[in-house]
């Protein structure tokens, strides 16, 4: 008879809302992989249902309080289709700034407090401090100066208010903005300090063939807007996401799997921008970048701490770029009328695309709603990483395995709470 | 720390207010919703600081405890947010490792009885919360 393990993590930890791991093993082979997500389901796109469009932007926003901004932006571009508003181009702007400060206060609280300890052995962050408190004040002060940025131009840390259907609420001063540049660069010298810091970790072996799914600018590195692509074929307009990818329940999990309809699992986040973008970031970070052993196409996920340090340094530089371009606009926001129809929103969240669909009635109200998570477009991807992991690991010890699982999973920085609009790692050897 | 809108989680939010009635230009007043890393920021420069949340440890709905960070280590299973990544306890333990932490910090912990929707205290939670104002005023 085969022996037979199973690895378990019941709680996972360092991860966003509540989710378990599951590994099951028959002699050298394994038999089945769950993220077992049991954070409970949400129901955000039902009571949408009858509100009126105004008040989406600060609903969704609360899906998250790490990504509130991913959420706000995706349903405003949605509403702003369907009503025809076009922003002028320093509102556009000015939302990307604040969007560089969810990317910022999200990559830095991850890489420093989530992911790191995971490298170099420690239980947590706080470990990690004894011994490299540097490192970990510079990554606590590179996440504050993103907080301060979103709490600048949102009006607040978490949750931020002042994004609306049309433009701001209140639009932020010149000197207001300057005051952070200070920081800003401060902060953007200490990513390039932290990248160098990350570039030291010992990267553990995996490579996968990954379909890799992000938004494409035509001049910009994507995050606010941008065509669907896929290293496989896929370059669509955002509104033909439902013919392109589905959506489906899977029993040990309260959050939707999505899949590409004619190929399956797919990788969206901080890789798959990089690899399909890196032509998009400036000259400069792509040295850097390249001096730290990375370029396209990369296919080894715990590499992505390190393209997380590269987006960090990118959002600094953009944010300073477009505070010393602002001028204040007259006008914080386009004045509208509601209209019936059908509008899409599509945004980089920190963890990838945030999807959303909406239709509207005549007087404003929400018909429909459908919200894809970036966790959830993950999941499938991150178990059959793991079902390679183990497979090539086979002999490590349990210990060592479940650790390297955990620190698997947490390369994608999975928000639980996000997908259930999900993490708990669990190891059985069968 | 707390929701408003969790019924007992918004007890310290609470407290905070009737605090901030007071209008003792001595000490500042911040509500805050969760974040750790932000909350080493908010009382850096500060020398005496309280913090007050609610808990749910599952002793008597109401219990008050009251934790000195200077001398006790903080449970990090206490002040959780299973949505938060980086919890107060674990915010209290970092600032204790990189040396940050205030001369004085207390951290005042109500066990909840509803976490629901709402914006009503329970009756246990609501006397409680008198009881930690007048121990703060006669404190300061």
């Amino acid at each position: 008879m085969k022996q037979t393990k199973t690895l378990k993590v019941d709680y996972l930890a360092r991860v966003e809302g509540e989710g378990g791991m599951t590994v099951k093993m028959s002699g050298d082979k394994v038999t089945e992989v769950r993220l077992n997500i049991f954070e409970p389901p949400r129901f955000f796109e039902a009571f949408l249902k009858g509100r009126s469009y105004k008040e989406v932007p600060d609903i969704t926003s609360r899906i998250c309080g790490i990504c509130p901004i991913a959420y706000q932006s995706s349903s405003i571009q949605a509403m702003e289709q369907i009503l025809g508003i076009e922003v002028n181009e320093q509102v556009r702007t000015l939302r990307r700034l604040m969007y560089c400060g969810e990317w910022i206060e999200s990559h830095a609280l991850h890489m420093f407090m989530l992911h790191a300890p995971d490298f170099l052995g420690y239980q947590d962050a706080i470990e990690l401090a004894k011994d490299h408190p540097d490192e970990v004040k510079l990554g606590l002060f590179l996440k504050k100066t993103g907080n301060d940025l979103v709490n600048l131009v949102g009006g607040r840390e978490i949750h931020p208010i002042n994004m609306r259907v049309g433009g701001f609420y209140k639009l932020p001063t010149k000197a207001e903005l300057n005051s952070l540049l200070d920081n800003l660069k401060k902060a953007r010298d200490g990513s390039i300090k932290a990248i160098e810091f990350l570039a030291t970790l010992e990267m553990p072996s995996l490579e996968r063939d990954y379909e890799f799914v992000a938004l494409r600018h035509e001049s910009e590195y994507p995050i606010d807007s941008g065509r669907i692509i896929s290293n496989k074929g896929i370059d669509i307009d955002i509104s033909q996401f439902e013919s392109h990818f589905t959506e489906s329940h899977v029993e040990h999990s309260t959050s939707l799997h999505s899949k590409v309809i004619e190929r399956g699992n797919y990788h969206v986040g901080p890789l798959a921008r990089f690899n399909l973008n890196f032509d998009r970031l400036p000259l400069s970070i792509q040295s850097l970048a390249k001096s730290v052993g990375l370029e396209p196409e990369c296919k080894n996920p715990f590499k992505s701490i390190l393209i997380r340090g590269i987006e960090l340094l990118y959002s600094f530089e953009e944010s300073i770029r477009i505070i010393e371009q602002y001028e204040r606009p007259d006008e914080a926001y386009v004045v509208h009328e509601p209209k019936a129809g059908v509008g899409y929103g599509c945004t980089e969240a920190p963890r990838g695309i945030c999807w959303h669909r909406y239709e509207i009635t005549d007087d404003g109200s929400v018909a429909t709603a459908r919200i894809v998570p970036p966790t959830s477009q993950n999941q499938g991807t991150i178990e059959d990483d793991l079902r390679q992991f183990v497979s090539e690991n086979i002999n490590m010890p349990e210990d060592d395995l479940t650790w390297r699982c955990e620190q698997a999973i947490r390369n994608y920085d999975p928000c639980i709470s996000c997908s259930c609009h999900y993490l708990k790692l669990k190891f059985e050897q069968v | 720390m707390g929701n408003q809108f969790r019924s007992d989680d918004s007890v310290g939010v609470l407290i905070a207010r009737e605090l901030a009635n007071n209008k003792d230009p001595n000490y500042d007043i911040v509500e805050h919703q969760g974040d750790g890393a932000t909350l080493m920021d908010l009382w850096s420069g500060f020398d005496n600081v309280i913090i007050i949340d609610a808990v749910s440890s599952g002793s008597e709905p109401g219990n008050i405890f009251r934790l000195d960070a200077n001398e006790q280590k903080i449970p990090t299973e206490f002040f959780n947010y299973s949505t938060h990544a980086f919890s107060v306890a674990e915010a209290v333990e970092m600032a204790r490792t990189l040396g940050t932490l205030p001369k004085q910090m207390i951290l005042y912990g109500i066990e909840g009885q509803n976490f629901s929707n709402g914006t009503e205290l329970t009756e246990p939670v609501r006397q409680s919360m008198q009881t930690i104002i007048e121990e703060i005023i006669l404190s300061l």
